[in-house]
């Protein structure tokens, strides 16, 4: 059954046409690649499924559910865990904080007003196994406003899974990352891919490769191929539209309009 | 109440109106190109009626005392700002807040101090005296005919300045996206302290004209201040047009409210009751209207940010 | 950890407060007596506003209309024979919790400036509608004539010992906003001030919490009213002006925001500074505006930083 279901979705700002009559579907345990050039309308689509756009015409189904008119916290609620592709986690915060308010979330009700957040064991546990998967375990009372860039991606993630997520939408996890860190992350979503079904938007194909079971190439808001990362590379449409501009020589490696 | 009646409130409302205007365009542009918010500048609409009186008196000539009164407005705005706004531009709102309202407290007090905290008038200036025949049984007074031909002649102006000149086209770039402003090299600086000596001499502006219909006494311009917040809301922040628009309703609906209210609550309770009840609708009714524009339109009626 | 001297620093607070009547009384002093009373007044409802302002990131500049919708329920109350103070304090509280409750709705559906104004807006709303109550005395007021009893008893009247009673209030209102702000509310209530998009996306309505914080603002805000029209045996729609806002607000920078103790530091600092200026020539407020100017341009972090360690956010 797939996890995540999208039925011909349309978005137009005014005349521009960002999302045409998209259609796709990731299955448990599987990590689905979105690529495309800048401008192909990821982000769009990517703001649509997680609520922040509502679109023209089409469904978003999660688990079954159709949650296309929910507000953004209700498909949080339901499942629906996101990373940005600009780091969005709580400055004042500390790391483990960051991470404990996101596990609240999904552990019954905030509205409560008396109890000490910070002496919930069962919330702090919660955190300090996410913290040791995200290997930022050390830096666990440090504000995350003094966190390096690196890091500060990492707590991204680290958030997400916090609110323990049915299916995750990964927006270009590696923005800004070396090449070390981008080794880490793209090693911690290897074991997570088998976990929790995911879709990837990212232009590192080096982690496209390592994690994708599937690619869909997305070229002025319609999907023009899709497959597996090697039938993606070899498909006429793929590569006239986006793989085509040359970047891509060697089979395992290189890198397409992203990160070096 | 009879049809003449009704047609004086409709006058006395857009006066009013024109009033609010002068005084919501200055701060809807200071906020909108600066982003910082001013509560000083219903104390800047004080200081102008102030000046008109002392310089009245001072020269005897009433259109003298306004010129005057505008250009000393004009100076002490542009003071204010260098040596206090300035500093204030990138921080919170909060400190903005409540370094203006220091502001307003030191200056009504020194209003009081210097001219006492009587309520003073200022005699209407001898060429717009007297009234004029509307219809057959109604004379409506000549000054107050004015005021409304002023704050026209002003909102056409600014309009033609926001609307056609490369100062207007950076204070709309400005108020839709600062960055780009700043982006395009533009002195910003200079371009904040023109937004802000316009502001400061508007409200001046709005101050003399008002000295001889209204009183002038200390604390006047801290209920017109909120009343223009009510403005902006309603019209919009940053937008010249959306200010003009909501202080014509702003000034026609409490005007009428006040005058209707009672006797429209007389139909349904009784006169008693409606005596109490009226004057506080009259009292509540631009703030329903300004809650009613959230609800439908939270970026309000004529929004300058994110117009799509 | 090294962290949170707040309660000793409280504690210390209040054990002075409880002793200072008796000291006060000794040197024949019942007139500083009124001081704190006022101090402490100010102290609930800026205790309340920080819930909002330090915790909330949400400026509200009208928070004053919750003090005087308080107090005139309490004072309609007595007119019409109400004479327990409970009853009166929960139909104030009703009544308070109620105006937050819609114009939260209202206010809430914007933020940053527009809620201010907004919120400003309602507030001069609310001081209007006050001095439109020709029945309750208008524009100058009401005095009560009779008071309310605590249990049947005047204790808590200006003949007994309301000192203590709004003492004993001030600190339940300390301790409950220090509760709040370590609980799960208070924690999802600070991450939607520090990113309101990032807590939406961990799966927090942002809204119902803030309407809640909203609420809970003006509700305690609406009790401060009560108290204060009980101690001053008079209510008026100045309780409900926008520069008694002001105050609230100048109270929370000064003393320093997100802090229980800096609300209440910030409360006796500004009556005592207001006070003494005021001793000194009649024209104090020369002198007190610009004070705020420069406290606004230069001194950051308000008196709580001045006794314990830095406190950030995240400790609030």
């Amino acid at each position: 059954m797939n996890v995540l279901e999208i039925h011909n979705l349309c978005k137009s700002f005014g005349a521009v046409r960002v999302s045409r009559d998209i259609c796709l579907s990731v299955a448990a345990h599987q990590c689905h690649a979105l690529i495309g050039p800048n401008g192909a309308g990821k982000t769009t689509l990517i703001h649509q499924i997680s609520g922040v756009l509502r679109p023209d015409a089409g469904q978003v189904l999660l688990d079954g559910h159709d949650i296309t008119a929910q507000p953004i916290w209700r498909r949080a609620q339901a499942g629906l865990g996101r990373t940005f592709q600009i780091t969005s986690v709580l400055p004042s915060f500390s790391v483990r904080e960051n991470v404990a308010l996101a596990a609240q979330a999904k552990a019954g009700s905030s509205m409560r007003f008396f109890a000490a957040a910070s002496d919930e064991a069962a919330l702090n546990r919660r955190a300090e196994a996410i913290l040791a998967r995200i290997c930022l375990e050390d830096r666990a009372d440090v504000l995350a406003a003094d966190l390096s860039h690196g890091e500060r991606r990492l707590l991204e993630l680290g958030i997400a899974l916090a609110g323990a997520p049915k299916f995750l939408l990964l927006d270009e996890p590696m923005a800004g990352l070396g090449r070390v860190e981008s080794a880490m992350l793209i090693e911690i979503l290897a074991v997570l891919r088998r976990e929790i079904p995911m879709l990837l938007v990212e232009h590192d194909m080096d982690a496209i490769f390592r994690l994708a079971d599937t690619v869909s190439v997305l070229v002025e808001g319609a999907v023009v191929a899709r497959g597996t990362p090697d039938q993606v590379r070899a498909d006429p449409a793929a590569r006239a539209a986006y793989l085509g501009e040359g970047t891509v020589g060697d089979p395992v490696g290189g890198t397409l309009g992203g990160t070096a | 109440m009879s049809l003449t009646l009704l047609l004086i409130q409709c006058l006395n409302g857009l006066q009013y109106g024109m009033m609010l205007f002068l005084i919501a365009a200055g701060l809807t542009l200071v906020f909108g190109v600066m982003g910082f918010i001013n509560l000083a500048h219903g104390v800047q609409y004080m200081v102008g009626a102030y000046l008109a009186f002392a310089f009245l008196h001072l020269t005897g000539n009433f259109w003298l005392a306004a010129l005057l009164s505008m250009l000393t407005a004009l100076v002490f705005g542009l003071l204010l700002e260098h040596f206090i706004f300035r500093h204030l531009y990138g921080r919170d709102h909060l400190d903005q807040v409540l370094a203006t309202f220091g502001i307003i407290i030191f200056l009504n007090e020194l209003a009081k101090v210097i001219f006492g905290p009587a309520t003073l008038s200022l005699p209407v200036p001898e060429l717009l005296s007297g009234s004029i025949p509307l219809t057959p049984e109604l004379r409506y007074p000549v000054y107050r005919l004015a005021t409304i031909g002023a704050g026209v002649l002003v909102a056409g102006l600014l309009y033609l300045a926001v609307g056609h000149t490369r100062v207007g086209m950076l204070i709309r770039a400005g108020a839709t996206t600062p960055q780009m402003v700043a982006a395009l090299g533009v002195n910003i600086r200079r371009l904040f302290t023109m937004v802000f000596g316009v502001g400061a001499m508007l409200a001046g502006f709005a101050g003399v004209i008002a000295a001889p219909i209204f009183a002038i006494e200390p604390g006047m311009g801290d209920n017109i201040l909120i009343v223009a917040f009510v403005v902006i809301i309603i019209g919009g922040i940053g937008s010249i047009r959306g200010a003009f628009l909501a202080a014509l309703m702003v000034g026609l609906i409490d005007t009428l409210g006040r005058s209707l209210a009672t006797l429209a609550t007389g139909l349904i309770l009784p006169p008693s009751m409606s005596d109490q009840v009226g004057p506080a609708l009259a009292s509540m009714l631009i703030y329903i209207l300004m809650a009613g524009i959230l609800v439908f339109r939270p970026q309000g009626l004529l929004p300058a940010k994110g117009a799509a | 950890m090294v962290r949170d001297r707040a309660p000793i620093v409280a504690g210390t607070i209040f054990a002075l407060l409880m002793v200072a009547p008796f000291g006060l009384g000794l040197i024949g002093q019942g007139y500083l007596t009124g001081l704190l009373m006022r101090a402490m007044l100010l102290a609930i409802a800026a205790l309340a506003l920080d819930l909002l302002v330090g915790q909330g990131g949400m400026v509200s500049f009208g928070h004053s209309a919750f003090v005087g919708l308080g107090a005139y329920a309490l004072a309609i109350g007595l007119q019409a024979g109400i004479e327990s103070l409970l009853l009166l304090t929960l139909i104030a509280l009703a009544v308070s919790g109620l105006f937050a409750l819609i114009t939260g709705v209202l206010a809430l559906r914007t933020s940053g400036v527009y809620f201010l104004m907004i919120t400003l807006a309602f507030g001069q709303m609310t001081y209007f509608t006050l001095t439109s109550l020709a029945a309750y005395g208008g524009d100058d007021g009401l005095t009560l004539w009779s008071m309310a009893t605590l249990l049947g008893t005047d204790v808590a009247q200006n003949a007994g010992q309301i000192y203590f009673v709004i003492l004993v209030v001030m600190v339940a209102v300390w301790w409950l906003m220090h509760c709040i702000s370590q609980s799960r509310f208070g924690r999802v209530l600070r991450g939607a001030r520090d990113n309101p998009e990032r807590a939406e996306v961990m799966g927090f309505s942002v809204f119902r919490y803030r309407l809640t914080a909203y609420v809970i603002a003006g509700m305690i805000a609406g009790l401060a009213g009560v108290l204060t029209a009980q101690q001053n045996e008079f209510v008026s729609p100045a309780l409900a002006t926008w520069q008694h806002s002001g105050d609230l607000l100048v109270i929370l920078v000064i003393g320093g925001l997100g802090s229980r103790n800096g609300a209440i530091l910030g409360a006796f600092f500004v009556v005592i500074v207001q006070d003494l200026l005021g001793a000194v020539m009649p024209e104090w407020r020369l002198i007190y505006g610009p004070l705020l100017v420069l406290v606004v341009l230069f001194a950051k972090g308000g008196l709580n930083r001045l006794l314990g360690p830095a406190q950030t956010g995240s400790v609030a």
